[in-house]
């Protein structure tokens, strides 16, 4: 399989403080990548150079044969590269629809049918077709996260970066979108990057994680590796008797 | 309604305007006019960066004055016609607000708002120190008393204003629902998210402040043949800069009616204050009534209007229906 996304010696510092050092990581064209970490590992920070929201100060960031360094955010976009916030970021004086068919302004899908039609459905593909009409002040936050996908799908990405998809949704709800994301690469072919925090779900949507600690990737492998990885088991519950917390954490 | 269609619709109440000021036979509502229209234009600019994109320019008064200095240095090369003063106006402001873009543009909220401000106080005193255009004494311009097939020169003016007034109009009217105000409309609510999504925000601002800028230079290429004698002070004055924000926030900054409805009422309501109270009173008005709006509605008065409308009278009931449950809900003794 063809590598998409390509990072090669990636690090970022903010004044002083080494946020990522030395990333290197690759996601193949139609996997489901989970990525993981406790809270200020870097995840965030290495979202955010990959799409371009930060600028990485060493290494590299390819995407689909482009290499991406010093293109804004809007341009990684209009390569093919989506992502949704860890906290929803939905343009509040707009309608549900008004809010995707912005984003099927881009060059790239500009041509493609009538934009409205196109936002339609969208919001069809991620179950919010009723509520087209509603300002999304008065949307419950599941139906944000989905509001947040379907922006993303209209630009018609090749890699969608899920930041965080299950954050703040109760189980009722994770259940369901996990189903969409799972879809979503089944129908639409789409590779997906997972950040999550959510180690039950994560492990069970993604076929490789990638996981990450001070700024460094520690560990990659299958689900069912990296749960018992020593790396990642010091990262999450401190150092302990490895066979231990590996299996508290995979019973997680 | 279609953009020509809206054109046509402007331009005929503008000419109904302009017949009404004919019949009235009184010079005094062409000059009163005229300022109404000015400010017409200004707020129109004003919003199209401010209300669109969410970037509030304190600079207005500097953008105008340059577009009015460009026609005092035009003039003393060799008087053109004003239409194409207008043009010039617009053009140097038009530069001058892509690079102010470019230069601030990376800068958001109060720190764009000051470096507007600090805009105007350079160009300002570049104004006051270049002897070409006068200097610190200002500029004579003398206008000619009258001009065919107008008659009167300041009917000429007026005329000039509400082609202006009219036309950009219709360009923030089509800039609202074009793809173009789509961008602006995300740029304002969330720079990351519309990022994410595709839109060259950069780009978009430049595009937004040069248009602004070069708008509010055309209106006020033409000022200094209204005023006849053009000082840096009075060209860089507070009230334009004041106005341009007030106009648009008392109207409605969410589409093109709320700087037209705020120019005209403030507007109108300076020139009869002007001949009534004082010209000094003008600026007091605005702040009282930029407060007022500030607390009562925000939006302003598209705001209220909208908030009336929408207020169905389901909803209506339903809220009267929980006032009058409230007094049960308060606590009292233990059953």
């Amino acid at each position: 399989m063809t590598e998409l996304l390509k990072i090669d010696n990636l690090g970022k510092r903010f004044v002083g403080f080494v946020a990522l050092e030395n990333i290197s990581l690759a996601v193949a064209a139609g996997e489901r990548v989970g990525l993981i970490g406790p809270n200020g590992s870097g995840k965030s920070t290495l979202v955010n150079c990959i799409c371009g929201t930060l600028r990485n100060d060493t290494g590299s960031v390819r995407f689909d044969g482009h290499l991406l360094d010093g293109s804004t955010a809007h341009q990684r976009t209009r390569h093919g590269l989506a992502r949704t916030f860890q906290l929803t970021r939905p343009f509040v004086g707009m309608s549900v629809l008004e809010n995707v068919e912005v984003a099927c302004f881009a060059p790239r899908v500009r041509h493609e049918g009538h934009a409205r039609a196109r936002a339609h459905a969208m919001l069809e593909r991620v179950g919010l077709a009723d509520k087209a009409t509603s300002l999304v002040d008065v949307l419950p936050y599941g139906d944000l996260r989905r509001l947040e996908i379907a922006r993303a799908l209209a630009t018609r990405p090749k890699l969608l970066l899920l930041d965080e998809p299950f954050a703040g949704l109760g189980t009722s709800e994770i259940q369901p979108l996990a189903d969409l994301i799972r879809e979503l690469h089944r129908k639409e072919g789409l590779t997906i990057l997972i950040i999550e925090h959510k180690l039950r779900e994560l492990m069970q949507l993604a076929h490789e994680v990638i996981a990450m600690d001070f700024g460094e990737v520690v560990a990659t492998g299958v689900p069912a590796e990296i749960v018992r990885h020593p790396r990642v088991v010091e990262a999450y519950i401190g150092k302990a008797e490895i066979g231990e917390s590996g299996g508290a954490l995979g019973a997680a | 309604m279609r953009s020509p269609l809206f054109f046509l619709i402007c331009l005929i109440v503008g000419g109904a305007v302009f017949a009404a000021a004919v019949a009235l036979g009184n010079d005094y509502y062409f000059f009163a006019g005229y300022v109404v229209l000015q400010y017409v234009v200004l707020s129109t600019a004003w919003n199209i960066l401010g209300g669109y994109c969410g970037y509030v320019n304190f600079g207005s008064a500097a953008f105008f004055a340059l577009g009015a200095y460009s026609t005092v240095a035009l003039h003393r090369l060799y008087p053109l016609p004003i239409p194409a003063m207008l043009i010039a106006g617009g053009v140097v402001s038009g530069v001058v607000g892509f690079g102010m873009g470019y230069l601030t543009l990376r800068l958001r909220g109060a720190f764009f708002a000051i470096a507007t401000l600090a805009l105007a106080v350079v160009l300002e005193t570049l104004i006051v120190n270049w002897e070409y255009v006068g200097g610190s004494r200002g500029a004579y311009i003398v206008r000619p008393e009258t001009i065919a097939p107008f008659g009167d020169y300041i009917k000429y003016l007026f005329l000039i204003m509400m082609l202006l007034a009219v036309a950009a109009i219709t360009a923030a009217r089509v800039i609202e629902r074009s793809r173009l105000g789509y961008g602006f409309a995300t740029i304002r609510d969330d720079e990351l998210a519309a990022e994410a999504s595709g839109v060259p925000t950069l780009r978009l601002k430049l595009i937004a402040t040069t248009m602004s800028g070069a708008l509010m230079g055309m209106a006020g290429a033409p000022f200094p043949y209204y005023i006849g004698y053009l000082q840096p002070s009075s060209a860089f004055g507070l009230d334009y800069a004041v106005n341009s924000i007030a106009m648009p926030l008392i109207g409605g900054t969410t589409s093109w009616v709320g700087p037209l409805i705020g120019a005209i009422l403030l507007g109108s309501l300076q020139q009869l204050a002007t001949v009534t109270i004082s010209s000094a009173v003008n600026l007091l008005i605005v702040g009282l009534l930029l407060v007022g709006f500030v607390i009562v509605a925000p939006n302003g008065i598209i705001g209220l209007v909208h908030k009336y409308l929408q207020r169905k009278p389901d909803d209506f009931v339903g809220r009267r229906h929980v006032d009058a449950e409230a007094p049960d809900r308060v606590p009292g003794p233990a059953p």
